[in-house]
């Protein structure tokens, strides 16, 4: 029989109560619930993300949106003050035992908030729904340093294809610096963080990972990015938003450059998005956080289709 | 032969590496960093047994291996290969010594075997769960101790040394385990 859901009836009481919590802890601190489309006529120039597109809707392509990010900015932008959000995205061709192509999102922007001031909301709230934990920081080069006795800012790239291989087995030809570095957190750090109780936060991320986060003034090889990890699982994503409207163009094209060169389709930049940004998006710090893998973490699950009631694919049990 | 992408890779799914067929046994998606996805699987190697990490770009493309799992019946050796017969179409094959290895001394006529062809050809055979065995070698059985307090090793006819009861007496006939080669009973 396959008509039954993946998770059971108690993962569906656990689901609905951090939910609850969740939007008790927001609305306890004035954080405004919102809502924004899943299906917009603009996807994500990122270069390894994939959207999802609906046809029949917009005249090019529909996309089911990656993140709330872009219309969730577009709201800050418009006034609307410190919001969160609940809600579906969608990533084309991510599934395994942590990823399911549809997943559940919580996603907060916090006006007049730097990253630090994020990180310490966000661990107020993760102590909320799952107990006391302590907190562990540590920068992306100290990290490193720590787990696996290399600086990521000074290895050569010769040096790193070397360890990588030794440790990780075959690896495809043709890698980036930040690939061997992104494999070897993966495999060799990420495991090792948020045990024992704890809440780790990883800071400092290396400049050419920084997405929509600003960079560093006073370090220019560093965005101010941070990642949250529990029980070796990457739970959550925050920037000190870019507000620059200009460098975040310049960004989405040479996104769009690498794509064309690397015979990938061109992606139309969102307009609208860098409109909101021209017309001043205030200071703010914004995060997005797994909600499946969360209520994994909070009921010991050992895959995502048991925090889920209808898997996209049922091939990992 | 056909070609798949990491994105139909499945645990147990047949693919060629380096001129040689492997099974998958593990595979996980992984998109660490923000960066690019990958594919994090291991593989057993079929000819040699040997299990390697192997990590691929998620969308590469990857030739798959041309496996067939077969049910056959184990029919003689002439000492150089071991001959097995498909009971439906008495098509038959020979398996070398790389393909049949240590199990040799499980292979009881007409038993049926697990049998993997590579392109026709088999490349690894499993003899059932278990197997009745005579025993050609041991010391004196004790008379009167079943007890199964202590054990003592015995030559089957196949050349299998297992470790049996003391009571076990030459010419008995026994069940013995060939995944763990342990005795069962008596036959």
């Amino acid at each position: 029989m396959t008509w039954q859901p993946t998770c059971s009836i108690e993962t569906l009481n656990a689901r609905a109560e951090l939910y609850a919590q969740v939007r008790e802890f927001f609305s306890e601190r004035s954080v405004l619930e919102v809502e924004t489309p899943l299906l917009m006529g603009h996807g994500v120039t990122d270069r390894f993300m994939k959207s999802m597109r609906v046809s029949g809707v917009y005249e090019n392509a529909g996309f089911l949106q990656t993140s709330p990010e872009y219309a969730m900015k577009r709201l800050v932008a418009a006034g609307s003050g410190s919001i969160f959000q609940i809600c579906k995205a969608f990533r084309l061709e991510e599934s395994g035992s942590r990823h399911n192509p549809e997943f559940s999102m919580l996603e907060w922007y916090r006006v007049d908030f730097n990253h630090w001031d994020l990180m310490n909301e966000t661990f107020e709230l993760l102590t909320k729904l799952l107990g006391k934990r302590a907190r562990v920081n540590y920068s992306y080069q100290e990290a490193f340093e720590h787990f696996l006795n290399l600086n990521p800012f000074q290895i050569s790239l010769d040096n790193l294809a070397k360890i990588s291989k030794e440790s990780l087995g075959d690896l495809p030809d043709n890698l980036e610096k930040d690939d061997y570095l992104s494999l070897l957190f993966e495999a060799q750090i990420e495991p090792k963080l948020g045990i024992n109780h704890t809440i780790a936060f990883i800071t400092d991320f290396p400049a050419s990972q920084s997405a929509l986060a600003k960079i560093d003034p006073e370090s220019p090889l560093v965005a101010q990015r941070f990642e949250v990890y529990i029980e070796g699982y990457e739970l959550a994503n925050g920037f000190n938003e870019l507000q620059d409207a200009e460098e975040q163009l310049r960004r989405f094209e040479a996104d769009n450059e690498w794509r064309k060169e690397n015979n990938l389709e061109d992606i139309a930049i969102d307009d609208d998005f860098i409109g909101a940004l021209k017309s001043g998006l205030p200071q703010c710090a914004g995060i997005a956080l797994g909600l499946d893998r969360l209520l994994m973490i909070k009921q010991g699950l050992n895959s995502i289709e048991q925090a889920l009631t209808f898997p996209t694919f049922k091939t990992n049990l | 032969m056909g070609t798949i992408t990491t994105n139909d890779l499945r645990n147990g799914i047949k693919i060629m590496l380096d001129g040689e067929p492997c099974s998958v046994v593990d595979n996980q998606f992984v998109r660490p960093g923000k960066g690019q996805a990958f594919s994090k699987t291991k593989v057993l190697y079929l000819l040699t047994g040997r299990t390697v990490e192997k990590t691929f770009k998620s969308g590469e493309s990857i030739e798959t291996a041309d496996i067939l799992d077969t049910s056959m019946e184990y029919l003689y050796t002439d000492g150089e290969f071991w001959y097995f017969m498909d009971s439906d179409t008495f098509e038959q094959v020979s398996a070398d010594s790389k393909a049949v290895g240590d199990n040799a001394k499980y292979l009881i006529e007409q038993d049926k075997c697990h049998v993997m062809l590579w392109n026709g050809n088999p490349i690894q055979i499993n003899p059932p769960n278990f197997v009745v065995l005579e025993v050609t070698d041991t010391d004196p059985g004790l008379k009167g101790d079943t007890s199964g307090g202590g054990s003592k090793p015995a030559t089957m006819h196949t050349g299998a040394v297992v470790r049996v009861p003391l009571f076990v007496n030459i010419g008995d006939k026994l069940k013995i385990d060939t995944r763990t080669n342990e005795y069962v009973s008596r036959a």
